[in-house]
């Protein structure tokens, strides 16, 4: 556990708490970021304001720190591009089918002890954790 | 005004993903490889986002609106189904690949990461496949009311 940072993921984890209750309080909406952006791409949505609005401002946010020193580097990714377009596509069609990820059922739904979000939520923990151990210690060195 | 308070809700959420560590995919894989050197640290997060989330909807459920729209719009649906279990194998085998989820794939964006704009170029293809796949599906009036209540 020699990367655990306690305190940083306290903070973090507070700030989008707050995030998703500042949303809910003041335009009454879910902040499930895959039900944001889905909404967005569905032509028949009329309420695309808000949802671009949101995402601009979390694609601002790393922009604002990196003015103000706190920049952040280009994230590591796999280097094949079959696996990059795969899993894209696996949490573009599984979000929308399963009506949310980690924010929208993980954060949201299990605050209001949803019992779908809190099944949601067990399902895709697995599911990740399962996969990560089989490409990294079945199949990966 | 709605719009400032969506912008204002998204930078807070970009800030929270970013100081948390959890824009990094390598630190959402250390969470999830429970078999190496495990992270705890997107637990924490994950408590620490519900400590604040939990008694702030319970506020926001007893309001009878929200300040800046006409009526909240609160998931509709309650029933376990298939969609909600196979939507979440999926997208855990997604996320499990690369170590990114919608949020963090989103606010990576202005890294210009190349990576990362193939990554969310094929998720809005598969939001959008999915919209078109399940469209024969909701044609019903009682369906569609249900979709506007999806749940996140």
């Amino acid at each position: 556990m020699v990367n655990f940072t306690p305190i940083s993921a306290a903070i973090g984890g507070g700030l989008i708490g707050l995030s998703a209750v500042l949303l809910m309080l003041l335009t009454g909406r879910i902040a499930g970021i895959s039900g944001i952006l889905g909404g967005l791409l569905d032509f028949r949505s009329e309420d695309k304001d808000w949802r671009i609005a949101f995402i601009a401002g979390l694609i601002v946010a790393p922009l604002i720190a990196g003015w103000m020193g706190y920049g952040m580097p280009p994230p590591e990714l796999p280097a094949s591009w079959t696996v990059i377009i795969a899993a894209g596509l696996l949490v573009g069609f599984g979000t929308r089918l399963g009506g949310g990820c980690t924010s929208g059922h993980g954060i949201c739904g299990v605050a209001r002890l949803s019992v779908r979000s809190i099944a949601a939520t067990v399902v895709f923990m697995l599911a990740a954790i399962v996969t990560v151990a089989v490409t990294r210690h079945v199949f990966g060195g | 005004m709605l719009m400032i308070a969506s912008l204002l809700s998204g930078l807070v959420f970009g800030a929270g993903l970013l100081i948390s560590g959890m824009v990094m995919p390598t630190k959402v894989l250390a969470f999830l490889d429970i078999f190496g050197a495990w992270d705890p640290s997107l637990a924490v997060v994950m408590i620490s986002a519900l400590a604040v989330s939990a008694p702030g909807f319970m506020l926001a459920s007893g309001r009878s609106r929200p300040l800046l729209a006409a009526q909240s719009v609160w998931p509709a649906k309650n029933q376990i189904d298939r969609p909600l279990i196979v939507g979440a194998v999926l997208f855990g085998v997604g996320w499990g690949l690369v170590g990114l989820c919608p949020g963090p794939a989103l606010e990576n964006l202005a890294t210009l990461s190349p990576g990362v704009i193939a990554f969310v170029a094929a998720m809005a293809v598969g939001m959008i496949l999915q919209n078109i796949w399940q469209r024969p599906r909701a044609i019903t009036s009682r369906e569609k009311a249900l979709a506007i209540g999806a749940d996140g």
